[in-house]
């Protein structure tokens, strides 16, 4: 099983029996209220998921992610995991404090406020979403944060409750979990739809050169139009019931909030997977892309700056169904021309549910396809 | 003010293997000898760093209860 990146899975939770106590602290100090995703942010650090993160990052480590796509120590890291608050909040706070972040009125960590400091948003939008389009949800959010960012190492007081705890494994539980399967090589997939036909076989296909596959669904806010993540869940759990080895696939989930950064963020999901145990991960077609921002494989070029990434990519182009060859094929293996093939499009799976049709078998699996069926809506409003 | 660290240093190689890198990496996505030079580092150092990491006594009951309670193992 690979290292953490950085070589030690941080962990910063506080023990059971010392959360009440932490909690009274927290009580005592200046409280900075946080929204849902800086708490998934706070969590995934606390737990390891973004090792060697301790914290969140000061403006040398920002300039390095933005310039350079690595932290100063020159790991590689492309997504900027900051903490921003207003100029009036940060006015009260005071660098060499500690200070307590609160999630919907409860203390969720404590934090040693190592540094406050202004940021260019223009800067930090372009960087990492490559654009200054408002119309990418990556930008209108940069453009909303708060005037200053916070920096430093927080210690987690409470876990954040969710519907789907019971699919929520930390990275040390996933370590400890592959290791008790006895796999060696484990192939991380990450997610944000329900699997059709093409995704079960990109799977499969990784499958048959490695011990496990860890399907790892985004679990957290996504755009308009995307399913709902207990329809992501359901459908995978059909999936997996009827047409997996239980001794070859794990899924749990990922709480964390898309950014859409496309390449980048590809590179950052591999580092995440990599933290999950995984030895290879699964990259295809527009990784975390919205729009049109991003070519198609240009998530896959980017991975060429990252040969010390300790998480090889294996890289997919699409698959799809050709009524010739009757099944589930793609371009290396399929010699019929583009008239038989049908592309698995996420769009046009989700216009036939809209219409309150199922897609056909060559499509999605029937038993998947019920699932979602059952939903009057099955879609983020 | 804290002072930046300098993001790159100079290191000295071979004229002679200078030269045959610069001929190496003609026609491929490298730029400099000094790109090639830390890719490969980068590479080496990575690959180095390869071990596994063992769980505490504490940890493993911990997670295995945990696992054992969401039916992930028997």
């Amino acid at each position: 099983m690979p290292r953490p990146h950085g070589g030690k899975l941080v962990n910063r939770v506080f023990k059971e029996k010392d959360r009440k106590n932490a909690a009274n602290v927290a009580a005592k100090l200046e409280k900075v209220e946080v929204s849902k995703a800086l708490a998934t942010d706070t969590e995934n650090i606390a737990k390891g998921v973004f090792s060697p993160l301790q914290g969140f990052i000061n403006q040398e480590e920002l300039e390095n992610v933005l310039n350079y796509k690595r932290l100063s120590n020159d790991l590689a890291w492309t997504i900027p995991i900051v903490l921003d608050v207003s100029e009036e909040k940060a006015k009260a706070l005071k660098e060499g404090n500690d200070l307590a972040l609160y999630f919907q009125n409860e203390p969720l960590a404590l934090m040693h406020l190592e540094e406050k400091y202004k940021f260019n948003k223009e800067e930090f939008a372009e960087k990492t979403y490559g654009t200054l389009d408002m119309a990418h949800p990556g930008v209108t959010k940069t453009k909303n944060m708060g005037n200053i960012l916070l920096a430093g190492k927080i210690d987690l007081i409470n876990e954040l409750k969710g519907p789907y705890d019971r699919y929520k494994l930390s990275p040390m539980e996933t370590r400890f979990l592959f290791k008790e399967k006895g796999w060696r090589t484990i192939v991380g997939f990450q997610t944000r739809n329900p699997p059709h036909l093409g995704h079960e076989y990109v799977q499969k296909t990784a499958l048959t050169f490695v011990d496990g596959v860890f399907i790892n669904p985004v679990i957290g806010r996504k755009k308009k139009g995307d399913f709902k993540d207990e329809v992501i869940l359901k459908a995978y759990d059909v999936l997996i019931e009827n047409y997996y080895l239980k001794d070859r696939a794990v899924m749990s989930i990922l709480p964390f909030e898309m950014r859409y950064a496309g390449p980048r963020e590809a590179i950052f999901h591999a580092i995440v997977r990599k933290n999950f145990g995984c030895t290879h991960f699964i990259i295809g077609r527009d990784h975390a892309g919205v729009g049109n921002y991003y070519g198609p494989y240009e998530a896959q070029e980017l991975f060429e700056e990252f040969p010390d990434l300790g998480i090889p990519p294996i890289f997919f182009k699409s698959f799809f169904y050709c009524k010739k060859c009757g099944g589930v094929t793609n371009e290396k293996a399929c010699p019929h021309s583009e008239k038989e093939h049908i592309i698995f499009s996420g769009t046009k799976i989700r216009a036939t549910f809209s219409k309150g049709e199922m897609p056909p078998k060559g499509l999605m699996r029937p038993e998947v396809s019920q699932v979602i069926a059952k939903y009057s809506n099955p879609f983020v409003e | 003010m804290k002072e930046k660290q300098k993001k790159f240093t100079t290191v000295s190689i071979p004229t002679a293997l200078f030269k045959k890198v610069e001929e190496r990496i003609k026609g491929t996505g490298f730029t400099s000898v000094s790109g090639y030079v830390t890719y490969v580092l980068r590479e080496i150092v990575a690959e180095e760093e390869k071990t596994e990491e063992p769980f505490t006594q504490e940890d493993e009951e911990r997670v295995k209860t945990r696992l054992r309670a969401l039916g992930y193992i028997d």
